[in-house]
């Protein structure tokens, strides 16, 4: 589909043929991204102009050549893979626009700016980029904008589309246009900008963001509490809650987690416990101090063995290790993480946990959960080796049916990482027939000769979730 | 034959954390030129995706800092895998390597860098290359991308060496002035003995103040480093059981080196001899005596005689800090020099592009990273740069000059500068 007619038409374009990639090791390197499968592209090319955007985007679309546009490649759901080929577009070295306008409280910034950059950059002048995706020292704010990143501070703060207020996009035809602006309020015709966050890049190539900005909380504290029963954890999410305090994080690891991370590092952590949470509360100091302890009293009236109140920074971050440790733990024992994001209503958290059981059971699998527990943003990971192929059909079924739990218990398939490769054949499931066909109706009208980012969000007739490398 | 390390390979989720701790792939820009995409095309040539000519040039760019190691999330073994992939591509290399070429790794490696005499008398480090008439050959062999530029940057910066019959006349054996603290072998390095041998020289006097004992052994050689680091494992091996031999043969209770890159190897010994029955426990117990002179040195007193009124930074050694993870000892007895005003270096976590001769075969590449080092510099503006190892201090004091700073800015070791603050000469 690429020759070298359409390389050098890119040369045209892209006059610094540094950032045109060919070589078969520079095809490789964005063949994949932190999901699963190894697609080739025909091409990179690292654009760092809106107008080269737009020209690439003209080309591709008048000879009908895939375009995947790709962050850092943190993606966990196939986001970026060109699984048709094609040519990908690195937009992470084109990071030079980062502009704080105290003022208005918002944030410009181009598209392969690092998220933590952001919020770096804001601190500096006393207020926050509240999204914290895990990954926001490495992804670009195109690559969360184009996923709709979640995060810990979901649970209060959000996520990536409760910050977005104006966009300039690129669309499948080349065009360049803007949506939104500059105001927090703006009721003006359709909203384009919410459609376009999160819409995977099938729609259009994010090319510019201007991003609301909050006052930095003035203080934090932290607290975690022990549970024998998952069960009253949950019950002591919902009561903290409905007594008006409303946590920056709430995380939740059950008893498989908390074994996997005291045996990675012994940090005196309650391996009896079915679950502990960790709290964080964010606000002015006199009112955190006053929450903290309301927190303490309602873990421990809804049946907490132990509560501990971190009082400095250092214990603070001392309880926030067991949660940082997570990931070397539970790749101990096998190196693959399959790592799922399905939330659900936050009242069914210990339904939730009850049907993951039956799953690790039935399927003889490796399951972890740990998650953003405050806003049913559970992270169900399944630990295999993607080597051992009998394995790999077990998680498959087992994957399945964590999804078909969470849509029955009134969930999502996804929280915060996307639909992309791997939830595809699911989104009849959650959506319905006529659902997913008004997406696919939206998708068909931006982007008629499907050019940006095929092979995402809609399934392909037959597709079926595959875990195996291929 | 040598096997790529493919079942580490899968210890990769490819989560991407290690990209911006990767000096390279800021540099060069691209995901080839990053951990995560340098594991997976180890990955892809093990499966017979892409051949190992194709592999080499990612990884003879790679520094091998092992900054990424310090920041992964799943504890991947990069070193492994990058070693692995160097002999690999090297055995290969080897098949197919013209004759000369051949003869003039074995005299470069086996011969030259392990040779005190040879180097003594060239009177060390890039010289070498020039008055041995190595440059010579190297370009006739084309064996490296030695450019006359490359040669002139460095000739310019070069120290002062001690003279070689000031060296010849080092002591063995140098007693502690009290009851001693500890009883060391000192490991002089190569390159080091010969560019900065009045920096071995401090160290072992500065031991002594500090109440150590401290002996020379003359059967110690090349640490290996160098060879390692070009895929020349079994050459390697050799120097590392020569090492171990001539080391075992006394009691020290530390063997004590001040060479940030050597220090390197050494500790990591016990990996080159995995799975040997006769070496392994050997290499193990030498690993584990092996400690930088900061190590030690901060647990004792050094009887400072004179304040050093200078505001002074640190740009700590990858091989310090990643490999040894040394980080906290060097800053701290840095720190207790008297008079002087720490300034914390600006990211100074990444490589300055020195990684053993990487600046004399990636000249261009190792400019990069320097001048990316600098741009950090000049943002505070210190009057002295301690390092801990000779490859960064060289490659420090190349990117001081590149940016006109040479007359503001002094390089040191940090032997060095302890020792002129314990009035101890070299």
């Amino acid at each position: 589909m690429i020759n070298d007619t359409i390389i050098q038409l890119l040369k045209d374009i892209i006059k610094d043929e540094k950032r045109i990639l060919t070589d078969k090791v520079d095809l490789y390197s964005y063949s994949y991204d932190s999901s699963f499968g190894v697609y080739l592209p025909d091409v990179v090319v690292q654009p760092k102009e809106t107008e080269e955007v737009a020209e690439m985007m003209k080309l591709a679309n008048k000879y009908e050549i895939p375009v995947c546009p790709r962050g850092q490649g943190t993606s966990l759901s196939g986001g970026p893979l060109p699984v048709k080929g094609g040519i990908v577009f690195d937009l992470s070295k084109w990071d030079n626009k980062l502009i704080i306008d105290a003022e208005d409280m918002v944030a410009v910034v181009s598209p392969g700016v690092i998220t933590a950059d952001i919020n770096n950059a804001a601190i500096e002048v006393g207020m926050i980029y509240p999204p914290d995706p895990s990954s926001s020292n490495v992804s670009t704010i195109g690559g969360n904008l184009a996923e709709n990143s979640g995060g810990p501070r979901g649970l209060k703060y959000g996520v990536t589309k409760d910050y977005v207020i104006g966009l300039e996009v690129v669309t499948p035809e080349g065009e360049v246009i803007r949506t939104g602006g500059r105001t927090v309020k703006n009721v003006t015709g359709y909203d384009l900008t919410k459609l376009i966050v999160g819409s995977e890049g099938t729609l259009g190539i994010i090319t510019e963001a201007t991003l609301r900005l909050f006052p930095k909380p003035q203080a934090n504290q932290t607290l975690m509490a022990v549970f024998d029963d998952i069960v009253d954890s949950g019950r002591a999410i919902t009561n903290i809650l409905s007594s008006g305090i409303l946590p920056s994080k709430l995380e939740i690891m059950d008893n498989a987690t908390i074994n996997a991370v005291e045996s990675y590092e012994p940090l005196g952590l309650p391996i009896e416990a079915e679950a502990l949470l960790l709290i964080e509360l964010d606000g002015h100091p006199a009112a955190i101090e006053d929450e903290i302890v309301r927190v303490q009293q309602v873990c421990e009236s809804t049946q907490a063995s132990e509560v501990r109140i971190a009082n400095t920074a250092e214990e603070a971050s001392e309880l926030w290790r067991a949660r940082k440790l997570v990931s070397p733990a539970i790749v101990r024992e096998k190196p693959t993480k399959i790592s799922e994001d399905a939330t659900i209503p936050r009242s069914k958290i210990p339904e939730m946990f009850k049907r993951l059981k039956e799953i690790r059971e039935k399927y003889h699998i490796n399951l972890v959960v740990f998650g953003h527990a405050g806003d049913g943003n559970l992270h169900p990971n399944i630990i295999a080796d993607k080597r051992d192929q009998e394995e790999m059909h077990r998680v498959e079924k087992a994957v399945e049916e964590i999804f078909e739990a969470a849509i029955e218990l009134g969930g999502t398939l996804s929280g915060e990482h996307g639909i992309g490769t791997l939830k595809a054949p699911f989104m009849e499931m959650e959506l319905g027939e006529i659902g997913l066909d008004m997406m696919k109706r939206i998708k068909e009208s931006w982007d008629p000769k499907n050019v940006l980012n095929p092979g995402k969000i809609f399934p392909e007739p037959g597709q079926r979730l595959v875990l195996t490398n291929g | 034959m040598a096997e790529l390390a493919y079942e580490e390979t899968f210890d990769c989720v490819q989560c991407g954390y290690c990209l911006p701790a990767c000096p390279t792939y800021i540099t060069m820009e691209k995901e080839t030129h990053s951990p995560r995409g340098r594991i997976n095309l180890v990955k892809m040539a093990a499966e017979g995706k892409i051949t190992y000519s194709e592999l080499e040039g990612p990884i003879n760019l790679c520094l091998g800092c092992r900054a990424c190691e310090v920041v992964c999330p799943t504890n991947v073994q990069y070193g492994t895998i990058l070693e692995s992939a160097k002999e690999f591509i090297e055995e290969n290399k080897k098949k197919e390597t013209p004759k000369r070429v051949k003869l003039f790794r074995e005299f470069l490696f086996n011969k030259t860098i392990p040779n005190k005499k040879i180097l003594n008398t060239v009177g060390g480090g890039i010289a070498l290359y020039q008055k041995s008439g190595l440059q010579k050959v190297a370009h006739k062999a084309r064996a490296t991308n030695v450019l006359p530029e490359n040669l002139r940057t460095f000739e310019k910066i070069l120290p002062n060496a001690e003279g070689s019959i000031k060296r010849r006349k080092r002591e063995e054996y140098y007693p502690p002035i009290q009851r001693p603290a500890f009883r060391i072998g000192f490991f002089t390095g190569c390159v080091m003995d010969t560019m900065f041998s009045s920096i071995n020289t401090q160290s072992i006097k500065l031991l002594q103040l500090a109440g150590c004992e401290v002996t020379v052994i003359k059967e110690q050689t090349c640490c290996g480093a160098l060879q390692s680091h070009s895929g020349e494992t079994e050459i390697t091996k050799r120097l590392a059981k020569e090492n171990i031999k001539a080391f075992e043969k006394h009691n020290f209770d530390y063997i004590v080196n001040s060479i940030g890159g050597c220090g390197a190897m050494l500790v990591e010994y016990d990996k080159l001899f995995a799975g040997d029955p006769e070496w392994a426990n050997r290499a193990k117990q030498f690993a584990e005596k092996n400690a930088d002179i900061s190590v030690i040195l901060s647990q004792l007193n050094l009887p400072f005689e004179k304040e050093i009124n200078r505001a002074v930074t640190y740009q700590p050694s990858c091989h310090m800090s990643n490999v040894q993870k040394r980080v906290n000892e060097p800053l701290r007895l840095l720190k207790s020099v008297p008079g002087i005003t720490y300034l914390e270096f600006p990211k100074k976590d990444m490589c300055c592009g020195s990684a053993g001769i990487y600046n004399i075969v990636n000249y261009n590449e190792s400019m990069e990273l320097i001048d990316e080092k600098m741009k950090h510099l000049t943002t505070i503006t210190p009057e002295i740069i301690v390092t801990t190892n000779p490859g960064c201090h060289l490659q420090m004091k190349v990117g001081v000059e590149r940016e006109g700073l040479t007359e503001q800015i002094q390089v040191v070791h940090l032997i060095e500068l302890l020792a002129e603050a314990c009035g101890v000469e070299a």
